[in-house]
């Protein structure tokens, strides 16, 4: 058994950041990610709304900050287990690290929606529906194509998928979606110019700073179309691409259209490492998120001491704001430590 | 006068008021029939199947033999006192006709016979009938024993849920409760003081002292006449109406009448055969996967009955069937319950008015009707248009591009008119293309397709149509070892008798059973019927449903309903096909796939 002073669950950008701020003030981190790589979805990211700074700044960031000299990286190191000892948490792994702390930070993240769960949006089917995550993978290499390798001549995006949805469960906006169609759109113009780009969707909501104006902007420069709909069905044409139909609910009338490319801007839901921490510990709340002790006063604390929070394993935030909650995690349980030594 | 007692009063007109109210009731029910259903018992009143009816009055009205199938201790409850009664009352007018000496004496005399026949003196069999009388009375005491039980801990009878109680109910209840032990310390009294009685009263009579007796044996016999008195009078207000209405139900039934669309006197005749046995409640899932306990079948027939019904109560059901498979009265429970569900008045929207006509094409064999549903599941529509080509189908795939709801999801909604439109709609389609078969895969459409439309084809659904395929070795399937277990959709199992032919096409593969095959198959949670069940509720039946399903992990469910297949893939437990998937899955290519049609092989269309 390995001692430690916070064990910090998860390398994405909340794990990363709230460890870099602990081991600032000098206390013993080890962080563990179950995947060989650290970033989470920071992985696949390839610009970041609103102002399209490149991912790969961030991640070289953040990979930095892991280089802290007070801060011990495990790769592959899938936590199992999370129980209470005394006045310790132990964190137990797939790969047999075991360590015992005074502190654990919960930062282990979201997954995103299982498009197959829709079967009437073809994903898994029709080879031209893909999700939000794979189109951002093909404007990182640069190549947006359809399955057989042609460039596409029309792309959807709709939005809210597995979002806002009594059929799957879902009832919660997860947030990020609407903002990052716009950036996927935009971007996507970008890259290629002749190509039609059609959004779908329900509400636009764009609350952030600079996300209204970005919205207008693909609509003015990148002569984006929004469609007020929901895409109900997706088949197959003659000639291979894709026909989708909906109602565009703003004139009330059934809408049939041919696209090439169908882009699910699939949703945020907790993680399977969040939703099984969170019910070993006892802290899962609605959807599997977990549950912090007070929304505004302190969102980073748990029912338990000793046993902290950060960033989307809570509900789904974007980058900055994720980054602003790991720091308050790591001032929250610098506080907790200090107040141990004493 | 001889045989004659004041005390027989309250029991005499208690009798009289008793059968003026259910002949009255009788009438004006049968007046309320329906063109259709008056239709039917003019043509069968004068048949064999009236004498089919009265073996059946004697089975399920007197003898209760469906709830004694279902529940042995249950059934002996309800038989001993429905048949063991009626025996005491015929052999008690034996008896006092015997005595009497004509068919004609006064109809209470076998009522309170021990009373009167004090004098020794002797008839004919009396020793025999005697002993009869005493045993039945300790038949009907013995289930009474288990009436009270029921009452106080319905666990014991194995059942989960007992049925609670209106006013007249409690009333009719608690005057059955007396008559019985009020007729044993009477009869007992007087064979104290006479020796009359049989085996069980004599014997009871020897612990009653004698210094009372004398006293006692008036005020008893007033007693059970007045209970008697009570019981009649609360009867045709209690659910105990269902003793005497049953009996005209299994009548109309045989007969041929169906519930129909509208109400009718039908309606009230079923809801007033409910004798509240509760079997519904064990039966539904939403009381044992969701602890909704207030919405079950018996409840939604009682408060019709009493009109106070809530429109929760209408519209809070799966429409499962679940319940009127188990209902020992052979109830139409879900038809009737959507009988309230329809709408009188049409409602200013008409919906799919904006539908684009659909050309027919003319000159194909079979037609394919894929339905709303199927087309939320792409998959089984891929696998249909495989398994088409492979059998060298010559088809036409109706709802391809465009198409028109079949109507059912609005009919179970009471949008009766809405719904009509489009059967409407579809059957001009669907006829001007003079094809020989239409297949759909969706049971929903199946279902409507059958009863709400008037084709000039047949109709299959495509479980009956791949079986169809295979037996006649149109397509063949690879050997597969994969385990499977079938799901029965509610619409197709229960309500369309589609059983053997998916299971038939399953023994290509190893096939295991769950616990809940067939009629007592398991909802999805997902029925379009329930538009006011909460999401977490429906997820609670899903998910049990789905537990029970998978218990012997299989490496797939198969199920043959689109809705069907979309609740369970999203409980996320094991892999979940439609049969039509599975089937084309396994598809066994054939070199010379695209050959005409010979002749004979359209037999099966
Ligand atoms: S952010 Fe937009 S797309 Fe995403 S769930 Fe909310 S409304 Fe839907
Ligand atoms: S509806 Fe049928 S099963 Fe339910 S209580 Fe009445 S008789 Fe029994
Ligand atoms: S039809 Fe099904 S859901 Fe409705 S009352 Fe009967 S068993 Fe319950």
């Amino acid at each position: 058994m390995n001692k430690a002073d916070v064990v910090v669950i998860g390398g994405g950008p909340a794990g990363i950041e709230a460890a870099y701020n602990l081991a600032r003030d000098n206390h013993k981190v080890v962080l563990v990610e179950k995947e060989e790589e650290i970033f989470g979805h920071m992985q696949t990211a390839y610009t970041l709304f609103p102002n399209f700074q490149d991912a790969s700044e961030i991640r070289s960031s953040l990979l930095q900050k892991t280089k802290h000299g007070n801060i011990t990286l495990y790769n592959n190191a899938e936590v199992t287990q999370v129980s209470r000892e005394n006045d310790f948490w132990r964190v137990q792994t797939i790969n047999g690290l075991d360590f015992i702390a005074p502190a654990v930070l919960l930062a282990s993240g979201f997954k995103t929606f299982d498009a197959r769960y829709k079967e009437e949006l073809g994903y898994g089917i029709y080879k031209g529906v893909i999700t939000s995550v794979e189109f951002e993978e093909m404007l990182k290499v640069g190549k947006i194509q359809t399955a057989n390798g042609e460039k596409p001549r029309r792309i959807a995006f709709l939005n809210c998928v597995g979002s806002r949805d009594e059929k799957v469960g879902n009832h919660y906006c997860s947030r990020v979606c609407c903002i990052n169609a716009v950036k996927l759109s935009i971007e996507a113009k970008k890259q290629l110019p002749e190509v039609e780009a059609y959004c779908f969707y329900m509400d636009i909501r764009m609350s952030g700073q600079f996300y209204e104006e970005l919205y207008r902007k693909s609509q003015e420069d990148f002569d984006v179309n929004y469609i007020r709909g929901r895409i109900s069905e997706v088949a197959p044409t003659f000639d291979n691409r894709l026909q989708v139909k909906c109602e565009d609910t703003l004139s009330q009338t059934p809408l049939k259209m041919t696209v090439d490319l169908l882009v699910l801007m699939i949703g945020i839901e907790a993680s399977e490492g969040t939703a099984r921490i969170g019910e070993q510990v006892g802290v899962n709340g609605e959807y599997n998120f977990s549950k912090s002790i007070s929304l505004h006063t302190a969102d980073n604390k748990t029912k338990h001491r000793g046993f902290f929070l950060a960033g989307t394993c809570k509900r789904p935030l974007t980058v900055p704001e994720t980054m602003a909650d790991a720091r308050a995690a790591a001032l929250e349980i610098d506080l907790y430590l200090k107040s141990l030594s004493q | 006068m001889m045989n004659y007692h004041p005390f027989v009063i309250p029991f005499t007109v208690g009798a009289l008021f008793l059968f003026g109210v259910v002949f009255y009731k009788f009438y004006a029910w049968i007046a309320a029939l329906d063109r259709k259903q008056k239709f039917m018992v003019k043509q069968n009143i004068f048949s064999f199947k009236t004498i089919r009816a009265i073996g059946e009055i004697f089975r399920e009205a007197l003898v209760h033999r469906n709830i004694y199938r279902k529940n042995p201790v249950l059934g002996y409850m309800h038989m001993s006192l429905a048949f063991g009664w009626f025996l005491l009352i015929v052999v008690g007018k034996i008896k006092a006709s015997l005595y009497a000496g004509t068919f004609f004496e006064p109809p209470w005399l076998g009522i309170f016979f021990n009373f009167f026949a004090v004098d020794g003196h002797a008839f004919s069999h009396s020793e025999m009938l005697t002993f009869t009388m005493d045993f039945l009375l300790l038949i009907i005491l013995s289930g009474l024993a288990l009436a009270i039980i029921k009452r106080v801990k319905s666990s014991l009878l194995g059942m989960r849920k007992t049925t609670k109680h209106s006013r007249f109910d409690r009333i009719a209840l608690s005057s059955l409760w007396f008559i019985f032990p009020l007729r044993l310390m009477a009869e007992s009294t007087t064979a104290s003081l006479h020796g009359n009685g049989g085996f069980l009263t004599n014997s009871v009579g020897h612990l009653i002292p004698s210094t009372i007796a004398p006293y006692a044996e008036l005020p008893l016999w007033w007693a059970y006449s007045i209970s008697l008195f009570v019981f009649f009078v609360a009867l045709p207000y209690s659910r105990y109406m269902h003793i005497p209405t049953e009996v005209v139900l299994i009548f109309l039934r045989n007969w041929g009448a169906d519930t129909g669309e509208q109400l009718s006197g039908y309606t009230d005749i079923q809801l007033n055969s409910c004798s509240r046995c509760g079997i519904c409640i064990d039966a539904c899932q939403l009381n044992f996967a969701a602890g909704i306990s207030n919405v079950q079948s018996v409840y939604f027939v009682r408060d019709a009955r009493y009109k106070t019904l809530s429109d929760e109560v209408v519209n809070n059901c799966l429409m499962c069937g679940r319940c009127s498979n188990e209902c020992p009265v052979g109830l139409e429970l879900t038809l009737v319950r959507q009988q309230f569900r329809n709408k009188q008045e049409i409602p200013g929207k008409f919906y799919y008015e904006y539908t684009e006509p659909v050309e027919s094409k003319a000159g194909v064999d079979v037609i394919y009707y894929a339905g709303c549903m199927t087309h939320l599941t792409p998959s089984i529509i891929i696998s249909m248009k495989k398994i088409f080509e492979a059998a060298g189908v010559n088809y036409w795939f109706m709802d391809e591009d465009k198409g028109v709801c079949c109507g059912r999801p609005l009919r179970q909604q009471g949008f009766i008119q809405q719904s009509k439109n489009l059967v409407i709609k579809n059957s001009r389609i669907i006829n001007s293309a003079r094809a020989k078969l239409l297949v759909t895969s969706c049971p929903i459409c199946y279902k409507s397709f059958r009863e709400e439309y008037n084709l000039n084809l047949p109709v299959m659904h495509h479980t009956e149509y791949i079986e169809g395929l295979l037996a006649d070795g149109r397509i063949t399937l690879n050997a597969s070892n994969v385990t499977v277990v079938y799901h029965d959709p509610c619409e197709l199992g229960r309500g369309a008798n589609i059983y053997e032919q998916p299971r038939n096409i399953l023994r290509n593969f190893s096939l295991i059973e769950s616990n809940y095959e067939k009629e007592n198959s398991l909802c999805c949670g997902g029925s379009l019927s329930d538009a006011i069940l909460d999401l977490r509720l429906q997820l609670k039946i899903r998910d049990h449903a789905l537990g029970e399903l998978t218990k012997d992990k299989p490496d797939v469910l198969v199920t043959a309903c689109p809705l069907c297949k979309k609740s369970f893939v999203h409980g996320n437990k094991a892999r979940v096909m439609d049969i039509a998937e599975i089937v084309a899955g396994n598809l066994k290519v054939i070199a010379s796939k695209k050959r005409p049609v010979r002749k004979e092989e359209l037999q099966l269309v």
